[in-house]
């Protein structure tokens, strides 16, 4: 083999940088983290059933906002035949009022910053 | 024909992974064993490619030069286009590997009405490539929010910059668009024009619309089907700590996107796309033109025997000076 040194450090950056995941988790120890995410109501259901809120939450809240702000239009019919006002704080944040613990876990978890607090207050949290 | 052949292949692709997933519900195989075998020979297949170059003979020095190499100290040389030593090389490769220098260079000669004919620049390919292959280094780099817990700050700070318009919830990034133009581009280059359909291979179609798939489930996955994300990042963490657990429910689509992620790793080190590795190692781009200070030697020439004056003078000692010639060492 012919420069030998320059292509077996090459390799060893190559696979070090590829490899990246493997020692972060490792030192960072969160290799086997899972979000905990806590849930303080006394509802039984939400507006919507959970393994969709689960993946598109984004997208009621984001409905909600386009219907609220710019057509004036504020009710939520909901699977179960339930109204709901459509309403970040007021529907939302009513049952899951814990930030920190509800949303907060999941974002941070996948890198994701919403921009829901923009211009939504943040909830004060406190019992 | 050879489009077809490699539309049906990637096809074949996902109707596996849909038919695995969807019906035979092979989650683990999947979502485990077929991505970490697909690592390996990734990793394998990638070491014993560039191993074999690495033990291929440069016999000639043959560094593409096209500017003034260097020679006397009034007359000026091109460092960049003929680099006389290491630095030179350097910058060179980072231009090449950064910036895709030699693409930029890219002319085209057409006949034109008269007949007259024409020489001239074209931008495209370069645009098309560097646009291509940027993004999808973001689009890597911003996958590591699946791989790592803590998400990592570089991450945040590229989906900062790459959703800076705000459009849409996801918000859309940029890149996004970008890979889908550029992969349009560099599939429809191949159609279009019939000297470049004429030399376009299986092979050439096979990678852009394996990439395409990928590019294009990965999309769907972001912002049409949505799937948990939360046990995507669970499964993906889990396999990168050698724990692997397969969470319930994450949704078909995650599974096509990792299976064709797979095959592209599988497929990396045994085709074209080996010119990830193969750019560091073209003698032509890597050689300094140096040739002129410092003699290269072949290195598969045998050793010559020689047979020096020295020798000589020793061998026949005695007739030279019975001969009454003179000697050099006396």
């Amino acid at each position: 083999m012919y420069d030998s040194g320059k292509i077996i450090i090459g390799l060893l950056l190559f696979f070090g940088l590829i490899a990246s995941p493997i020692w972060y988790n490792l030192a960072s120890g969160k290799g086997s983290y899972k979000p905990d995410i806590k849930i303080v109501t006394t509802e039984k259901q939400c507006v919507a059933p959970t393994p969709y809120m689960r993946t598109s939450h984004m997208d009621l809240v984001y409905s909600w906002r386009d219907l609220v702000v710019r057509e004036n239009h504020r009710s939520y019919n909901s699977f179960t035949g339930r109204q709901y006002d459509m309403s970040l704080t007021g529907t939302c944040l009513n049952c899951h009022s814990n930030k920190t613990e509800f949303c907060d876990k999941c974002h941070s978890f996948v890198g994701e910053a919403p921009f829901c607090w923009d211009c939504h207050v943040v909830p004060k949290e406190g019992n | 024909m050879k489009i077809i052949y490699s539309l049906i292949g990637v096809l074949a692709l996902i109707l596996i992974v849909a038919l695995g997933v969807g019906t035979a519900d092979l989650q683990y195989l999947f979502g485990v064993i077929i991505p970490v075998l697909a690592a390996l020979v990734f990793g394998v297949g990638i070491i014993y490619r560039v191993i074999k170059w690495a033990r291929s003979p440069v016999p000639f020095h043959i560094p593409t030069t096209c500017g003034q190499q260097k020679s006397l100290p009034w007359i000026k040389s091109a460092t960049l286009e003929n680099p006389q030593g290491r630095w030179g090389v350097i910058a060179r490769m980072a231009l090449e590997i950064f910036l895709f220098r030699s693409l930029f260079r890219n002319t085209r000669v057409e006949l034109r009405d008269g007949p007259r004919l024409a020489y001239g620049t074209t931008k495209y390919l370069w645009l098309g490539g560097l646009l291509f292959h940027w993004s999808f280094l973001i689009i890597l780099l911003r996958h590591f929010r699946f791989f790592v817990e803590p998400v990592p700050f570089f991450v945040l700070f590229i989906q900062r910059i790459d959703g800076f318009f705000q459009v849409g919830v996801p918000i859309l990034y940029v890149t996004d668009i970008f890979i889908l133009l550029a992969l349009s581009y560099l599939f429809f280059r191949r159609i279009v024009s019939p000297k470049i359909r004429y030399i376009s291979l299986i092979a050439d179609y096979f990678a852009l619309l394996l990439i395409s798939a990928i590019v294009i489930s990965g999309i769907l996955m972001r912002y049409f089907w949505k799937v948990d994300l939360i046990a995507a990042k669970e499964l993906v963490l889990s396999i990168f700590s050698f724990h692997p657990v397969v969470p319930e429910g994450i949704g078909l689509l995650f599974y096509i996107h990792l299976f064709l992620v797979s095959c592209l790793l599988v497929y990396f080190p045994m085709s074209k796309l080996m010119h990830m590795g193969g750019v560091f190692l073209s003698p032509t781009r890597n050689l300094s033109n140096g040739s002129r200070a410092r003699r290269h030697v072949n290195p598969w020439n045998p050793p010559v025997k020689v047979h020096t004056y020295e020798e000589w003078e020793d061998e026949f000692h005695d007739l030279i000076k019975g001969a009454g010639l003179p000697l050099d060492k006396e």
